[in-house]
């Protein structure tokens, strides 16, 4: 205790209050910090900067297992998204990042801020904006709620995306109870920019003008970090007011007048405020710089009368940033953001004194040390223990399925796999004229041109729950080697990963150590397969009374590929082609999307990833590609190889006429989840040359089917329609937000 | 060939109307903004590009057609420059009152991307000349206010007239009698929900709104 700091709290301050900014333990810090009780205005900076959200106190410990340097990484973590080289002195800038409290609580307004706030994560840097994803896992499909959030999450995703003209290209989307309480919104932004035009938010020097640009201050969002750090219980509803309001509007002017501001020699450094609004972006420009920051509240734009300056530095309203600008230049900015329309202010300067210092009419109301706020804030090693081992699952002690192509149709309609047409639909994907593949089109991963050039890059956003969930390690492996799978299957290199780390309350042991077990998998799969993690976000306390989500570690992934021409998809099956299976089978259906629909039980040990093979395979897939000698490529994820097939059969409206000999039960064989696996396409007479090259490069390669007809069979038999097929794999988005009893199949 | 494309604060398909005049014309069209009162003389084309002006607050499009620059747009469209107002820029020049009807919410009440295909009502336009040859054409659509709706007597009228141009083969918004574009009684201004713009790329949406540009632009082959 410190006994010492006398009195204990500031006038005004009660015991209470100070416990509903900070725990017993962390007052106790800042007393000892300060060496004097901190003021209102101070506790609340407190509060939300050390928040989970905003200092990763429970994860940073762990966060820093991750590779995140390489050769084409130019900014990794740390920075608002990671940076990488793209060649021609190009590089992309990108970063996911949750908003799955407020979207819970608001849906339409917590998912288009989210999309607002990462959109400005990526533009701070110089970027402009190219494409948006989305990884979004909802409760069961028959819990009350979920029709609701779906409806508003789509519209929220939609509605701010649409409007400020950047493409909606891709993402996913998964049901399942674990998340009847806390709904996941994860949004992923990826911009481009010029290698030497890249804008960082650190500060540079001392006495340089403090610009506030954007919409003006109002009393939305205020503690929104907070609430995003803690569990929900009953009456979590009345959070409400601390959710922000996105406009779209706004943020469009905004995009183009900090790029035109960017095109000019005037800013020195630039931060946008997001989560704890003006707090965090002062703090942060100011501290990773080493200097402190001034600001005068009086002079912030002001949305409403009599805010106090507890109020204008917690609050989260949006489409603001903050800029460090080169003095004699805050013309250049006035210029500009007023063509915009958009509020312009001088609110105060750097400093050398490492410190934060506010003045609200006349009066310091905030002088604060810069260090315990942000480069010290606690951090804790949270006690954890690893998840129990689950034991693999032997298809021979499961029923043998009267009718191999029933069994697909159900499982091409079920929740996970049916298509997100309802949701993508409603997302402009072509805006920018650049999109060359995106949610509607058969492809692994969203293909979008380098503007003005033959290259493009592919973006594709990865998790399998169930797999965290049964093995932490092994899951988060898998997430990082699917998503580097399906850039590989659209002929990419891949670069790089962003995260999204969703997880229950890290105080609870268990918890923790799914959160450990993922990140020590994720990291595994990124050293091995050489794709260092540039920027992510942590999301904490997903849970409801006690309930927590499945691990959900998302990875958004960017891959490069060098010629338009030599992209890939899966649509282009033709009738007399044959199928070749890249990669080893022996049948997995621990924790498979087969053993949970078809057999209603969700057990068994998780696909084991061989990362050493998963590189293999693919490096021989990519190289197929690029040689010319195949016209369509699919991952193997869920639903195994009959499901692939079913994809790539759908989509050229070719049937497909499997064929097994082996000794594993035939269903095993169909709808095994093996990793590092890819079927691919082509025709009869190159399938021998490219057999001898899989052969040369030790990857196992077999046939196992011949397209044509319009139906697909196995080994003669169990034939089911490729309308059929259609319709249960239309059906299910339709059915459950309009009711709908029919798809509606094009004919 | 002069072109220019007019930028509101939310225009968003102002660049890919660019690249795609570019791409027909070889030069870059003027980019003149909406506070502007004159648009550069002596052009041979002038497109009003989609995007959310003014965030579609009040009505879509309602903003804009009050921007100082619409006086001069009214006036080089009386003079029978031809013109092309695309999605958001369709509902900007019927909010002018350069175009009869109006685009109301969806149907179905959602935001709709797909790529549509579309009837050519008739190849006996300035804008469509050059699909003599085809009946119907891909082109995306990708709007929440594109459901169009004119009085019967108003409708009956435009049809008359042949100012329907095109038609959707699979109505994605409602629109009356699945009407996608129409031009005003002079033929020189034309209004359409999708997007032609953004279909004149075989790497990116296909090819099928090239003739359209290459008709007006005097630019087939």
């Amino acid at each position: 205790m410190s006994e010492a700091v006398n009195p204990r709290y500031a006038e005004g301050i009660t015991e209470e209050i100070a416990l509903d900014h900070v725990t017993a333990d962390e007052y106790e810090i800042i007393l000892k910090e300060l060496g004097r009780a901190p003021n209102l205005v101070e506790l609340g900076i407190f509060s939300v900067m050390w928040s989970e959200h905003c200092s990763y106190k429970s994860s940073r410990l762990h966060l820093s297992k991750f590779p995140t340097k390489g050769e084409k990484v130019i900014y990794g973590p740390g920075e608002n998204a990671g940076v990488i080289d793209i060649g021609d002195g190009q590089a992309a800038i990108f970063k996911m990042e949750s908003h799955n409290h407020p979207s819970y609580i608001e849906p339409y307004q917590g998912a288009a801020t989210g999309v607002g706030g990462i959109l400005r994560d990526v533009f701070t840097m110089g970027a402009r904006p190219v494409a948006l994803m989305n990884a979004l896992r909802f409760g069961d499909p028959k819990h009350p709620k979920t029709r609701q959030l779906v409806a508003g999450v789509t519209a929220g995703i939609g509605g701010y995306g649409n409007c400020v003209g950047v493409p909606t290209v891709g993402g996913e989307t998964n049901f399942d109870k674990g998340y009847n309480g806390n709904i996941l919104v994860n949004a992923m932004a990826v911009g481009l920019a010029d290698t030497d035009k890249i804008f960082t938010a650190a500060a540079r020097e001392p006495d340089f003008p403090v610009l506030y640009v954007g919409a003006k201050t109002g009393r939305d969002g205020i503690h929104g970090a907070t609430m995003a750090s803690a569990e929900f219980g009953e009456g979590s509803e009345e959070n409400r007011p601390t959710v922000q309001v996105g406009d779209p509007f706004t943020e469009k002017k905004l995009i183009e007048a900090c790029l035109e501001l960017m095109s000019e020699d005037a800013i020195s450094s630039i931060q946008d405020m997001g989560a704890a609004g003006l707090t965090s972006s002062s703090v942060e420009m100011a501290s990773s710089g080493g200097l402190g920051i001034e600001l005068d509240l009086d002079h912030v734009p002001q949305r409403e009368e009599n805010m106090t300056a507890y109020e204008m530095m917690l609050s989260e309203s949006q489409e603001r940033m903050l800029i460090i600008i080169k003095p004699g230049r805050e013309h250049v900015a006035e210029r500009i953001f007023r063509k915009w329309d958009l509020d312009v202010a001088t609110i105060g300067k750097t400093a050398p004194h490492g410190r934060l210092v506010l003045r609200h009419k006349g009066e310091v109301v905030c002088d604060l040390p810069l260090d315990p706020i942000g480069e010290n804030a606690p951090k804790y090693d949270r006690p954890w223990f690893p998840a129990e081992a689950r034991g693999s699952i032997d298809p021979a002690d499961l029923h043998q399925p009267e009718h191999l192509g029933e069994v697909l149709a159900s499982l091409m309609g079920s929740p996970d796999m049916a298509s997100k047409r309802w949701i993508w639909r409603q997302y402009d994907r072509h805006v920018m004229a650049d999109t060359a593949a995106s949610s509607e089109d058969p492809a692994d991963a969203a293909i979008v041109r380098v503007h003005g050039t033959n290259k493009a890059l592919a973006i594709t956003t990865d998790c399998t729950p169930r797999y965290c969930f049964a093995d932490p390690f092994e899951g988060g492996k898998q997430a990082v080697a699917e998503a580097w799978r399906n850039l590989t299957a659209v002929g990419a290199d891949p670069i790089a990963i962003t995260d999204c780390l969703n997880f229950g309350n890290p105080e609870r042991p268990e918890i923790m150590g799914q959160f450990v077990g993922c990140v020590e998998g994720m990291a595994e799969a990124c050293k091995a397969l050489d794709f260092p993690v540039v920027s992510g976000n942590v999301s904490l306390y997903n849970e409801t009374d006690g309930v927590a989500i499945p691990p959900t570690p998302a990875v958004g992934a960017v891959g490069l590929i060098p010629d338009m021409s030599q992209r890939m998809g899966y649509g282009g099956l033709k009738d007399g082609q044959v199928l070749l299976l890249v990669g080893e089978t022996r049948g997995e259906l621990g924790a498979s999307l087969y053993l949970r629909e078809i057999e209603g039980q969700e057990k068994g040990a998780s696909p084991r990833v061989d990362l050493a093979v998963e590189k293999r395979n693919g490096d021989f897939v990519r190289s197929a590609i690029r040689a010319g000698k195949v016209s369509a490529v699919h991952d193997l994820s869920d639903g195994g190889l009959a499901c692939a097939a079913a994809d790539m059969a759908m989509a050229a409206g070719v049937g497909v006429k499997l064929a097994y000999t082996g000794a594993l039960p035939v269903f095993a064989w169909m709808f095994g989840e093996d990793q590092g696996r890819y079927l691919i396409a082509a025709d009869a007479t190159d399938a021998e040359a490219l057999r001898a090259d899989a052969k040369a490069a030790d990857v196992p390669m077999d046939v196992v089917g011949l397209a044509g007809g319009r139906f697909i069979s196995i080994n003669g038999g169990h034939a089911v329609d490729l309308i059929r097929l259609k319709q249960a794999h239309e059906g299910f988005m339709p059915a459950l937000m309009d009711g709908e009893p029919e798809a509606r199949v094009a004919e | 060939m002069k072109t220019a494309v007019i930028v509101f604060p939310g225009s968003n398909c102002d660049r890919d109307a660019a690249m795609a005049l570019e791409a027909v014309t070889g030069q870059k069209p003027a980019m003149v903004w909406h506070e502007e009162t004159e648009l550069p003389e002596g052009l041979d084309f002038i497109m009003v590009p989609g995007g959310f002006s003014y965030g579609d607050y009040l009505r879509s499009g309602a903003v804009a057609a009050r921007s100082p620059i619409v006086n001069d747009l009214k006036k080089k469209a009386e003079a029978g420059v031809p013109m092309l107002g695309v999605c958001n820029g369709f509902q900007i020049l019927t909010e002018a009152g350069l175009l009869d009807g109006t685009l109301m919410r969806n149907a179905s009440l959602h935001f709709v991307c797909e790529k549509a295909p579309l009837l050519v009502e008739t190849a006996n336009t300035r804008f469509t000349k050059g699909y003599a040859d085809r009946k119907e054409i891909l082109i995306p659509v990708a709007h929440h206010d594109g459901n169009y709706f004119a009085d019967e007597a108003t409708l009956d009228r435009i049809e008359g007239e042949g100012q329907v141009v095109f038609r959707y083969a699979n109505n994605p918004n409602g629109s009356a009698r699945d009407i996608a574009g129409v031009t005003n009684a002079a033929g020189n201004v034309l209004g359409m929900m999708p997007h032609p713009e953004r279909a004149v790329d075989a790497d990116h949406g296909g090819t099928d709104g090239l003739a359209l540009f290459e008709s007006v632009l005097g630019k087939l082959s």
